[in-house]
């Protein structure tokens, strides 16, 4: 018994889900909200493992196609489903963590309004997350590429609606435009990616006369064959488009930003779904990358450079979600790696893994920014609950903006981790479950990170990558490190500041989606255990070119050594002696320069903006001043057209036309009816006798006419 | 029967002293004058064509022609008493005061 029949539900439960808040929502309670927005996740999950049900009976690719879309000439797409072992796999991840994330936000959600004293944007957010769950079903359930590309725009702007939904205020709700400009940020730098996937779009419909999967993956070789560097082109401009949703250089300045959003939003699309959009299109495309090597090994390098540039910075950061966010871009540089090496099983394999503890490490950082902010409000006001002044009024937002730069020190922020420590006894289930999470994420046997990691670290070994092979392995010391560094800081040691001491555990609604996490998070390596390949096997039948990772002893002693030394060193710097409130990170008194450039992202966002943004606003001011105002306006409008006009109207319309020529006619006829009156006047002289001459003259002209004619 | 070309010829001398009369002569009851023979010099004409093709309507006319001409005298002289009035004079040339 198959249920291919049900593929398109997978876009229509959510869409459902969101019309219903849209429309009832008003008149629904918080928790009607948010089940409403879980259900139709949770639905579409459980559709997603009836179709993985369907494949393990009829494991061939199944088209669904539920209308027509465009059809020119030879160009024939339409909306069709494709559920195939590739795209099933990422449904499942999708729907399921994300139905996970949908439970906890209802917790999250109904602190955050309330700590940011705007109820009414509860249900917004679980419209926009149900919007999401569907514009994603729709990039990874696309048949073509256009269709994969109306998803791969939706799941973008979720993601920019979301990194703003407090667009008014900074993360720490102040009155700012901080999220705002953070969510603009991941607009434009996907836009740049978006360039990329569009040019790879038509340059595929010219190479290929089609956009349709099975069509271009048939044509392949032989295009390779006769034209190996329009794939090449074709294969580099995804990756630019992979580089803009993956957050991976030139393009993951982003990603850090996007922090900005609420923390299941982090979680859902900034760490285990939307983000690893571009390692799914790369496997998609495998047909097109295994063709050309160069782009695979640029791929590859990419992936690596990224994982262990990325892990660098997440050294250097005190906010508990930056160093996530920074793991998040490392982790994705280690699966970009992986599918570019042609380790496809291995990439997707990490992407599940990494869906599961990332997506768990978000939340769990996100319930200790709550417990936090519980302990900040214990303190100021004595009852957790009661709101912020409310920040923002149309009038004042200006001025905060502008107060921002100034300000800042004064707030508290529940993310810094520089204010937390000794959370372990205060919210233990968060500890453990966040401590299983950085495990994993670390690759500590026997967690699912190990797993994953392990199998593209041993692909890029045995498949000769040596440069890819150690720039990620020194990635994973560094993850291990920097994980062990945050459950040090975080966890561990003495409370530096009363609201750490005062934090307060997360109800269960927020615990109970971090258990599940948790445990997949330790039991998910056995996807694709070595010797077993389940996942391997299972995606064998949508991506031919994969081959059965093989498990390299000496790789995984390697890396896991390397884990526990790193792990050990973070011990040994901050776990022994813990951070004292207002004191230098150790590795700033070790490491001083370097330190401060990790801390400081390398200043990549400051050479971006010396090199791009400065040099977009000259130019800009260029047109702006010379083009447009000295060109434009001063020459062309005012010398030119205002000149010509003027010198059309004075000198040719009133001095000619006009006085020349107008008045001087109407000028002359009034002076010859003068000059003709004054003639005629002498007639009427007054004497009877001479009228009745003329009026004789008249009459006898008159008959002599008559009569003489 | 005296030919019609007589009654022509004697209409066209009467109408020729009558012209001639309102335009050489300066009394303006000599112009009335005048300008009665030259009425009548017209109601000659009729009569002498109406006799000729023996139709009545022009000696209707011309009876017409007398009425008005005596309306035309009444109204004339009315006119000539109310200048005299006012002037002292009758004497066609001095009344010239709309001239150009």
């Amino acid at each position: 018994m198959t249920f291919f029949y049900l593929a398109p539900w997978i876009v229509f439960f959510p869409v459902i889900g969101l019309l219903v808040n849209i429309i009832f929502g008003g008149r629904f309670s918080e928790k009607v909200i948010g089940m409403a927005a879980s259900l139709a996740s949770g639905l579409a999950f459980v559709v997603s493992v009836l179709l993985a049900y369907s494949l393990t009976q009829h494991p061939e690719a199944v088209r669904w196609t539920i209308g027509e879309w465009i059809h020119i000439g030879t160009l024939q797409l339409d909306w069709t489903f494709r559920v195939d072992t590739l795209s099933t796999t990422m449904m499942l991840v999708v729907s399921g963590v994300g139905t996970l994330i949908h439970i906890y936000a209802i917790g999250y959600m109904r602190e955050d309004v309330r700590f940011k004293n705007d109820l009414k944007r509860f249900r917004r957010f679980f419209v926009f997350l149900n919007l999401f769950i569907a514009a994603m079903m729709i990039l990874v359930g696309g048949d073509s590429y256009l269709m994969l590309f109306v998803g791969w725009e939706g799941v973008g702007l979720c993601s920019f609606l979301l990194i703003g939904f407090w667009y008014e205020m900074d993360t720490l709700g102040r009155p700012s435009w901080a999220n705002s400009n953070a969510a603009k940020k991941a607009m434009i730098a996907n836009r740049i990616g978006d360039f990329g996937f569009l040019i790879a779009s038509f340059l595929m419909f010219w190479a290929f006369h089609s956009l349709q999967f099975d069509q271009v993956f048939q044509q392949a070789p032989a295009i390779a064959a006769s034209n190996p560097g329009l794939i090449t082109a074709i294969t580099l401009f995804l990756l630019l488009g992979v580089t803009g949703k993956s957050a991976q250089i030139p393009l993951f300045v982003w990603l850090p930003d996007a922090m900005a959003g609420p923390t299941p939003v982090s979680a859902l699309i900034h760490a285990a779904t939307m983000v690893t959009a571009g390692v799914y299109l790369v496997t998609r495309s495998a047909a097109l990358y295994v063709t050309v090597p160069a782009a695979q090994f640029i791929v590859a390098m990419v992936g690596a450079l990224t994982a262990l540039f990325a892990a660098t910075i997440a050294v250097g950061q005190y906010d508990i979600k930056k160093v996530l966010a920074y793991s998040t871009i490392s982790q994705l540089g280690f699966m970009v790696a992986g599918v570019g090496m042609g380790a496809f099983a291995a990439g997707m394999f990490h992407l599940i893994t990494h869906a599961f503890f990332k997506g768990l490490l978000f939340l769990s950082a996100g319930s200790v920014i709550l417990g936090m902010e519980r302990g900040h409000h214990h303190l100021a006001h004595h009852s957790p609950l009661s709101p912020h002044p409310r920040p923002l009024s149309q009038g004042e937002r200006g001025e905060g903006a502008r107060e921002d730069a100034g300000h800042r020190e004064e707030a508290f922020d529940p993310g810094d981790m520089r204010n937390m420590g000794g959370l372990r006894k205060t919210m233990p289930v968060t500890f453990w479950v966040y401590l299983t999470g950085a495990l994993a994420l670390a690759g500590v046997f026997p967690f699912a990170g190990f797993w994953s990691k392990d199998e593209i670290l041993a692909n890029a070994f045995s498949g000769g990558f040596s440069a890819v092979y150690w720039l990620l392995t020194i990635a994973a010391f560094f993850t291990a490190f920097y994980m062990g560094r945050q459950i040090w800081m975080v966890f561990f040691g003495k409370p530096r500041h009363e609201a750490a001491a005062k934090a307060e555990e997360s109800p269960k609604v927020i615990t109970i989606p971090l258990m599940v996490l948790a445990a997949l998070s330790v039991v998910g390596g056995a996807l694709n255990l070595p010797g077993v390949e389940t996942l391997t096997k299972w995606l064998e039948h949508t991506v031919e070119f994969i081959e059965p990772g093989e498990f390299v002893m000496s790789v995984a002693l390697t890396s896991t050594a390397l884990a526990l030394i790193a792990i050990f060193i973070s011990w040994l710097l901050y776990g022994r002696e813990p951070l004292k409130a207002g004191e230098a990170d150790p590795l700033k008194k070790m490491f001083g320069p370097i330190f401060t450039g990790m801390e400081r992202k390398w200043f990549v966002d400051e050479g971006y903006k010396a090199l791009f943004i400065d040099r977009y606003v000259d130019i800009t001011r260029f047109t702006a001043d010379v083009i447009d105002w000295k060109f434009w306006h001063d020459w062309f409008h005012e010398k030119v057209i205002a000149g010509a006009y003027n010198w059309l109207s004075n000198v040719m319309l009133n001095r000619y036309a006009d006085q020349r020529g107008i008045d001087a006619f109407f000028n002359g006829l009034g002076e010859w009816t003068k000059n003709a009156a004054a003639g005629l006047r002498r007639f009427q002289n007054g004497f009877v006798r001479s009228y009745a001459l003329f009026v004789l003259i008249g009459v006898v002209a008159i008959l002599g006419y008559l009569l003489l004619k | 029967m005296i030919p019609i070309n007589y009654y022509i010829a004697l209409s066209a001398i009467l109408f020729t002293i009558g012209a001639l009369g309102v335009l050489v002569r300066r009394n303006p009851l000599i112009i009335f004058m005048s300008i009665e023979l030259m009425l009548n010099a017209a109601n000659l004409a009729i009569v002498a064509f109406t006799r000729v093709y023996q139709i009545l309507e022009g000696q209707i006319f011309v009876f017409f022609v007398m009425t008005v001409a005596a309306a035309e005298v009444a109204v004339g002289l009315a006119l000539i008493v109310a200048i005299f009035r006012t002037k002292h004079s009758i004497n066609i040339d001095e009344m010239n005061n709309l001239k150009g």
